[in-house]
């Protein structure tokens, strides 16, 4: 259609409309390309470490850290290389931070992104929003650093119980860097972005709507919950997404706040678990890097960025779908995604 | 774009309808529901609750800071030493911050300027602009740690070997070209998502009047929509150069994570680029108490500088958000 309006003749060869399309098609297509490149040779470098260890990759068994250590000495070219890992206390690792954290900031979240749009007092209301925004750009290391600092020892020496320390001692070390550390500062660290894109969504709800609601005599909290809330879904899911991508891929901040031991925290140890020590996929990633140089270690280094990697593929694909029947009607947020 | 044309409408907000309730203390939650009660309460209490752990962690890191801070940490290099007083500052990290932000986005800026007016002006074959959006979804979501291994991989190879030191046949593969490219494919998501916005809140009808005086496809968008769209390709690299400066993984796997500036072969610019460093972020993860290096004090204001940055930083990008929300067509 556009074409139809360029009256000029179109000199012979491209003119420059034309070239100018190419290009930026031919870009576009750079940038596509460096991802799948990214997909296939991470994939390619993962394959033999998944190759040998089967849908077990993903089990328990063994301790993971001397498994690593033999994967690595294995590296050395007068012995075989070995690739057997089982490393279900890092995928553990992962699901119990990133889920934990996404659950409890998408709660508080809401309920503040609620407060920050409709019930907070003007002055609150202006200091909060440029707080938010400074908080979601924090770099995590610094997140990182006052957990370590702060937030560490507190747990140390304030709510883990000597007879508690004692009591796993043979097993594992409580030194405060934990599950509950580590949950903490997740949380922390991704409610400002979940708060900043829920506000951004709920704000760009028609304000017709709720009045109309108030109109009929439905009060504040019910109006805005019911139709505010309802209508921002997209948004809900968008932040959703994001926050927890970033909490998948955070290596830094986990690294240095969760204790690096490929330890798997048992629920069925009761409450003490919240307070046992373990590492996520991406902070071993981190926590390796300098045994890139043995080939079977690089391999199985590589294999959990492809977890990684599939697993945050899979998250926007979900929320992709999850906001398909949403926004049949009203995109609210859809751009933010 | 319905979201671009809604969110222009809040703004007017206050009118008197919905400040009514809001202001008069009158409506009393009395004759509420509990469970409506319950709710606001809750609203209440997380919202006090939130402003105070933000409050807290703004202080503390600020106050931290000015304690540790001084003036003499910001033009000395680290160097070795037995104490904290005696281990320098840290001018080369701050001079890594910047090299590094400067190549990320010095790519990630064009690269993403370009895809986004791609995305918006033509999107021709609609399958591949499928494809492109979800390219720029995924980067956005993927970890940085599998992005700096990708990175690896790419430049320990003989073709980009020129871009790292070549030591005996063997490419080393971390230098600042290496880290700067790797960062740019965390900016670009966001350069690409705000320019985008930036453009389709342009109406149609700007572009049919440039049309209609005979300007080309690409005239129109490099007179009229780009300059009309610059406070959100400012804001887009701003946004950028925020996340490139505190990424840290890609640092510490891609930039050698020495302390020093360490240049290869004797072409000044080019030899440090070739080289190896550190920036803010690596610095301040070495010196925390799991890093190599356990210097907290000097790790409180290495943090201080960078939270000063990232302040400026998204300074800047609130005025410019402003300026284009002003900037209203209709």
């Amino acid at each position: 259609m556009d074409e139809e309006l360029l009256l000029e003749p179109v000199p012979e060869g491209l003119s420059q409309d034309q070239r100018a399309e190419l290009g930026l098609g031919a870009l576009v297509c750079g940038v596509v390309l460096i991802l799948l490149a990214m997909l296939a040779f991470i994939f390619r470098e993962a394959w033999s470490s998944f190759a040998h260890n089967g849908i077990s990759w993903f089990g328990p068994g063994g301790n993971v850290d001397s498994q690593i250590q033999a994967i690595f000495t294995s590296g050395d070219f007068k012995r075989a290389p070995q690739f057997l890992i089982h490393a279900w206390p890092l995928v553990w690792s992962t699901i119990l931070t990133t889920g934990a954290a996404v659950v409890i900031s998408f709660v508080s979240s809401l309920f503040v992104a609620v407060f920050m749009v409709e019930f907070a007092p003007a002055p609150i209301k202006r200091m909060l929003e440029p707080v938010i925004r400074l908080l979601a750009s924090v770099p995590s290391v610094i997140y990182g650093l006052v957990g370590v600092l702060v937030v560490v020892p507190f747990i140390g020496n304030h709510l883990i119980s000597t007879s508690d320390k004692a009591s796993v001692t043979p097993v594992i070390q409580l030194s405060g860097s934990s599950l509950l550390a580590a949950v903490a500062i997740l949380t922390i660290m991704i409610s400002p972005i979940m708060i900043a894109i829920f506000a951004e969504g709920l704000r760009s709800v028609p304000r017709g709507w709720l009045e109309g609601s108030l109109a009929l005599g439905v009060n504040r909290w019910r109006t805005f919950w019911n139709i505010a809330v309802r209508t921002a879904r997209p948004a809900l899911v968008a932040g959703t997404v994001l926050a927890t991508a970033r909490a998948l891929g955070e290596a830094v901040m986990l690294s240095m706040v969760s204790g690096s031991v490929g330890f798997a925290p048992n629920p069925a140890d009761g409450l003490i678990f919240v307070f046992e020590p373990s590492r996520g996929l991406a902070a071993t990633i981190l926590h390796n890097t300098d045994e890139l140089t043995s080939p079977p270690m690089k391999a199985t280094l590589f294999a959990i960025a492809a977890v990684l990697l599939f697993s945050s593929a899979m998250l926007s694909l979900a929320g992709w779908a999850a906001k398909q029947p949403m926004k049949r009607y009203f995109n609210v947020g859809g751009a933010a995604a | 774009m319905s979201a671009g044309t809604i969110t222009a409408q809040p703004e007017p907000r206050p009118s008197p309808p919905a400040s009514g309730p809001r202001r008069s203390a009158v409506e009393s939650t009395a004759s509420w529901r509990l469970t409506d009660r319950l709710g606001l309460a809750i609203a209440w209490v997380l919202g006090l609750l939130f402003c105070a752990v933000c409050a807290a962690i703004v202080i503390f890191l600020f106050i931290q800071g000015i304690r540790y801070i001084r003036p003499e940490l910001l033009v000395t290099n680290p160097h070795v030493g037995f104490d904290q007083n005696e281990t320098g500052g840290f001018l080369a990290p701050m001079i890594g911050t910047f090299l590094v932000a400067a190549i990320a986005i010095a790519i990630a800026g064009p690269v993403g300027v370009g895809v986004a007016v791609w995305l918006s002006e033509y999107g021709r074959p609609v399958g591949l602009a499928r494809l492109v959006e979800s390219t720029v979804e995924m980067l956005a979501g993927a970890p940085s740690v599998v992005l700096a291994l990708f990175g690896i991989l790419l430049f320990e190879t003989h073709p980009l070997g020129f871009l790292s030191e070549i030591n005996g046949g063997v490419v080393f593969g971390k230098s600042f070209f290496a880290a700067g490219a790797m960062l740019s494919l965390v900016a670009l998501p966001l350069v690409v998502s705000t320019v985008r916005e930036g453009l389709q809140a342009i109406p149609n009808h700007v572009r049919e009047a440039s049309y209609a005086v005979g300007k080309t496809k690409i005239a129109t968008i490099r007179r009229v929509l780009l300059p009309a769209a610059r406070p959100s390709v400012i804001t887009g690299h701003m946004l950028g150069i925020g996340h490139v400066i505190g990424d840290t993984a890609i640092i510490v796997l891609l930039l050698g994570d020495t302390q020093t500036l360490q240049g290869v072969g004797h072409v000044p610019v080019w030899g440090t680029l070739r080289g190896t460093g550190s920036t803010l972020t690596s610095y301040i993860f070495d010196n925390a108490p799991t890093g190599d290096l356990n210097q907290p004090n000097k790790a409180y204001a290495a943090a201080f500088v960078l939270l000063a940055i990232i302040l400026v930083l998204n300074l800047i990008v609130d005025v410019f958000g402003r300026r284009s929300k002003e900037l209203l067509w209709s």
